[in-house]
């Protein structure tokens, strides 16, 4: 896929992931299963890469491991040049809608990572939030009586009242119904333009994929390859029925083998 | 009516009430039809809590087995729940343990009755340790199993947000656990009373089972005996009613199913 126009952005341009030569394999009862195979990639500071592949192929298993919550068999993933080894605040895993905490309010939920700010500015920055992710009314609400679309941006408002540099979103619309999941794609770009977070997006759906990210990986069947990247060459807002965007969505159709008729 | 309709708002009061009167009818009418000299109509055991509470006998039989349920239920709670939650947090850990506390699980607490005459003498040391014993197991094991069964997406999140160990047990995994918890607690609850009971009838010479015994051995007074057995029965309701006050709390509401 050539690149006809460049895409903005921002001035310096520094690398804000690298995933070298990453391989995982998981033993299990005797068993190993081979799930990355020589996974090579960069990310920009503040680019928006979407990992696209089939279900079960270990693209959350990356995303996993770009968290800190794995570690990978061979290889390593640095983010802003230190090899990751452990989770940290300053990349956030928004996991599907299950992952806020029952048991606190919303505005508890926001405040979790918060716990080292001084009462004000605490307070504050979940005003702040609870605003951005349109919750305002619920701050003394508990999940359990919130939508799932609610929910899932209660999530994102949690991780971004942090400030963290990136975002690693594990399917976070997956469970959502699409009427849902379309409002939320266009919160998430609405927030990405105002916080320019680096965010690495695991999705299998190729629509919600080139709607969002600057770059798509697309990744083989297990042991997963990047088959391919994609640059996404449109700005935002994309217009989902110009023929770029369908030149796009249909060359990915194709590299992941799938014939788009039904 | 069926199950959608919403009931009236006497409804949950009535048929109980109702359920109760009848049953009071019927144990009325069986001394009546049957002629027994022993066995107390409702009347007479009316009369009997009524001369037990003149004589301030009952009010101190009372207080005097809540006070036991208190300090046993209480030091099990104590110990039990940070050794449940430890224990729930490092799975090696109870591998070693559980199979002593498997084994000692399912003695009744009154099978340690001679035990606790040794260690603690006849009295009220030995009632309270016999209900910590009943209280304890039930509150370890619910705790492990509600560490464990927290899901991973919560550990993971509050790992990612920079907890601490200790900072991630008490901010996420006895949260988490909290439901499960309180349930382990209810029913530890339930038991020592039931202990406390049998342990009064032995090992001390007041509270409500030392009652039931006295009024047996001092004269066969059986309209007090089933008046102390209808009182341990009130009770239990009361206590089981009052703690599931707590799982209305919202912070744990999320955790039980309510009939809406």
């Amino acid at each position: 896929m050539s690149l006809t126009q460049p895409v903005p952005v921002p001035a310096a341009v520094t690398t804000k992931l690298s995933v070298e030569h990453v391989g995982m394999i998981f033993e299990r009862d005797g068993k190993s299963t081979h799930v990355l195979n020589d996974i090579n990639l960069e990310v920009d500071t503040g680019e928006f890469v979407c990992l696209l592949g089939p279900s079960g192929c270990g693209k959350t298993t990356l995303l996993n491991a770009m968290a800190g919550f794995l570690s990978p068999t061979s290889g390593e993933i640095k983010v802003n040049g230190e090899v990751v080894r452990k989770p940290d605040p300053r990349r956030i895993f928004v996991f599907q809608e299950r992952g806020v905490f029952p048991w606190l309010t919303v505005e508890g939920n926001i405040g979790f990572g918060l716990s080292k700010l001084a009462r004000a500015e605490r307070d504050e920055r979940i005003a702040h939030y609870v605003k951005m992710v349109g919750l305002e009314g619920f701050e003394k609400t508990y999940p359990q009586e919130l939508s799932g679309g609610m929910k899932q941006r209660l999530e994102v408002a949690r991780a971004l009242a942090v400030n963290p540099d990136m975002l690693l979103l594990d399917e976070p619309f997956g469970a959502l119904d699409s009427i849902t999941r379309l409002i939320m794609r266009k919160e998430l770009l609405r927030i990405w333009d105002a916080e320019r977070k680096t965010i690495a997006f695991v999705t299998h759906d190729i629509d919600e994929a080139v709607q969002l990210a600057d770059r798509v990986v697309v990744m083989s069947a297990r042991p997963a390859t990047i088959q391919q990247i994609v640059n996404i060459d449109i700005a935002h807002p994309r217009d989902i029925s110009s023929p770029r965007y369908l030149e796009l969505r249909d060359g990915i159709f194709r590299q992941i083998g799938l014939a788009h008729k039904v | 009516m069926n199950s959608l309709s919403k009931p009236r708002k006497w409804e949950p009061f009535f048929w109980p009430i109702l359920a109760s009167a009848l049953l009071l009818v019927l144990w009325h009418y069986s001394v009546v039809w049957s002629g027994t000299r022993v066995f107390p109509s409702p009347r007479e055991v009316v009369k009997g809590i009524g001369e037990l509470a003149r004589h301030h006998v009952l009010w101190r039989d009372i207080v005097d087995s809540l006070r036991r349920v208190a300090a046993g239920f209480g030091t099990a709670v104590i110990l039990g729940v940070p050794l449940g939650l430890t224990l729930g947090w490092y799975p090696a850990a109870n591998q070693v343990v559980n199979p002593v506390m498997q084994a000692l699980r399912p003695i009744s607490p009154i099978a340690w009755i001679p035990v606790a005459i040794i260690f603690f003498g006849v009295g009220d040391r030995a009632a309270m340790f016999l209900i910590f014993l009943g209280a304890f197991f039930p509150i370890v094991l619910a705790c492990i199993s509600g560490v464990s069964n927290v899901p991973s997406v919560f550990r993971r999140a509050g790992r990612n947000f920079g907890l601490t160990p200790p900072q991630l047990l008490a901010k996420v995994l006895l949260p988490a656990a909290l439901p499960q918890i309180l349930i382990g607690l209810r029913i530890a609850l339930g038991i020592a009373w039931l202990v406390v009971v049998a342990a009064e009838m032995i090992a001390v010479d007041s509270g409500l089972g030392y009652l039931v015994i006295d009024s047996r051995n001092s004269g066969k007074r059986y309209d007090l005996v089933v008046a102390a057995i209808l009182m341990i029965g009130v009770i239990g309701l009361a206590l089981d009613l009052a703690f599931r006050r707590l799982e209305k709390l919202r912070s744990v509401r999320w955790g039980f199913r309510f009939e809406s």
